[in-house]
């Protein structure tokens, strides 16, 4: 329970319930005054999406309040239906199909037990270089060779995304930065990280419901607009430096980290978006509603996490 | 509590969710669901799905060379999914495969059966075997749902023991009924057509 004794972690979650609670109260307000079917909508819609955060928020706490195992248990859990999703719409043959279990019933298990024992140095290459090279042995010995390129990369990618970077957020943990990791505060950067990937898609997406006007990528994502890309991140990044208590940084560089992770993260919604237009569907699935599918709502953080980790890294451990 | 446990497991590894075309299961009522079949999953995902006051009286109907063949097998298909044989390799030409089949509904069951009557690799379906029109003739009040299976060939293929987790959708039609002095052929082709044209959406 030493989240609690963090007076800074404690302010930022009272905070994040005045905000969970101010939405809820907005949202129903706006439910009783909608007369259009189209705007009812989109009240329906931001309802949907308030209570599924409650609920996020609600599990994420808890796991991370349990300690260390139960971060790295909740994220290995989201990899697994990040990838039940990811497989879905990714066509593979019969053949694959020991291949994929070698996916997801060894490598994603034994990566996170890296993350879970803290071996830095076989976690960073486990599966960029051992999990790379043994899925394509195993997929060539089945013997298949129609698409064989296709087939491997597309598995591949998947175990990039939904694994290997998603596992970056509990991987914080074992971070050693000198007086903060010693006061046992790497749970607060993890949650430094995950807010400000979380806020700045919820900015983009309100400031773009307000204001936006322009598409930023009409082709791949047309919900996209300028206005709500660069209101969204401003916000965001004023919103990491504010947190930077929570952090190891000074207050300027939790702005440019903040910075660096809304990026990443706009990046990685473009990416997943580009994904699921050329697989010909909206979300990847249901599991949130409101959000779509557990690949939905995290493609910010997996593209952020990677490039955080690694730039609080080199410059802070 | 078994049947908490493999419901649980089988939403863990498929993530099945259903969607209605035309489809409701209120109010309660005698139904054959049938389906196209690629998975030894394919049953439990559609009993998972039924709601579960429904879900006691629906029985689905197994091969029984197969499923009686072993113990375990034996005891998943009477103890827990409350199976009905089907005999697949008649012993002479009088016997009604469907005798068993035919009991449970008259009993006031419901019934999910497989009428390609094996399982297929999931890129084509097979003829449909004509025990879904006997079904149709000899219980006219009976509601006909179509039922189609994304993903569950690539979930767990045939003569794979262990799943892939992959979501797994699942499409429920609009209900049909024997058309009265519709030929038995024609109603085949009517009910397989119902259950191609949910593949697609």
């Amino acid at each position: 329970m030493t989240i609690l004794h963090d007076r800074p972690l404690a302010i930022t979650l009272f905070l994040l319930f005045g905000v969970l609670i101010l939405s809820s109260l907005i949202g129903w307000l706006l439910s009783r005054q909608v007369r259009s079917p189209d705007n009812r909508d989109t009240i329906a819609n931001l309802n949907a999406r308030v209570n599924a955060w409650w609920v996020m928020t609600a599990v994420f706490l808890l796991s991370v309040m349990v300690g260390p195992l139960g971060s790295v248990i909740l994220f290995a859990l989201m990899s697994f239906l990040a990838l039940r999703e990811y497989l879905a719409l990714s066509p593979t043959l019969r053949a694959d199909h020991r291949a994929l279990l070698w996916l997801v019933f060894v490598v994603l298990p034994l990566n996170y037990v890296l993350v879970a024992t803290r071996w830095y140095g076989l976690f960073a290459i486990f599966i960029p270089v051992y999990g790379f090279i043994w899925l394509q042995i195993r997929i060539a010995l089945s013997g298949e060779t129609e698409e064989f390129l296709d087939r491997t990369a597309r598995i591949q990618w998947g175990m990039m995304v939904a694994i290997y970077f998603l596992s970056y957020v509990p991987a914080l943990l074992m971070l050693e930065i000198p007086a903060y990791s010693a006061e046992g505060r790497n749970f607060a950067l993890l949650m430094f990280l995950v807010l400000v990937a979380q806020a700045s898609d919820v900015l983009q997406y309100v400031v773009g419901k307000l204001a936006g006007r322009h598409p930023i990528a009409p082709r791949v994502s047309p919900n996209k607009t300028v206005e709500g890309f660069f209101g969204g991140i401003v916000l965001a990044s004023l919103l990491g430096a504010a947190l930077y208590r929570l952090t190891p940084f000074p207050p300027l560089a939790a702005g440019l980290m903040a910075l660096v992770i809304c990026l990443m993260g706009f990046a990685g919604g473009l990416i997943m978006s580009a994904t699921k237009r050329d697989r010909g569907v909206k979300d990847f699935g249901t599991l949130l509603p409101g959000h779509g599918g557990m690949l939905d709502r995290i493609d910010s953080l997996c593209f952020s996490a990677p490039v955080f980790f690694h730039l609080t890294r080199y410059f802070y451990t | 509590m078994l049947e908490v446990l493999i419901i649980g497991l089988v939403r863990l590894v498929t993530g099945a969710v259903g969607r209605s075309f035309g489809f409701s299961f209120e109010p309660p009522q005698q139904r054959i669901y049938y389906a196209n079949h690629t998975s030894h999953l394919d049953t439990l995902v559609i009993w998972s799905l039924i709601p579960r006051d429904q879900r006691r009286r629906v029985r689905p109907a197994a091969a029984q060379d197969y499923w009686w063949a072993s113990r375990w097998r034996r005891y998943l298909a009477e103890q827990v999914l409350h199976c009905v044989p089907v005999v697949r390799h008649r012993a002479s030409p009088t016997e009604n495969p469907l005798e068993a089949v035919e009991a449970a509904f008259a009993q006031g069951d419901s019934l999910i059966i497989f009428p390609e009557g094996t399982r297929g690799t999931g890129e084509e379906m097979q003829p449909f075997r004509s025990g879904l029109y006997h079904l149709a003739a000899k219980f006219p009040e009976a509601e006909l749902v179509p039922v189609y299976l994304h993903n569950l060939n690539r979930t767990l293929p045939k003569g794979e023991f262990l799943p892939v987790p992959i979501v797994c959708t699942v499409a429920f039609g609009a209900g049909l009924r024997l058309i009265e002095g519709e030929k038995r052929d024609d109603f085949i082709a009517r009910a397989q057509r119902a259950l191609e044209g949910l593949a697609a959406l």
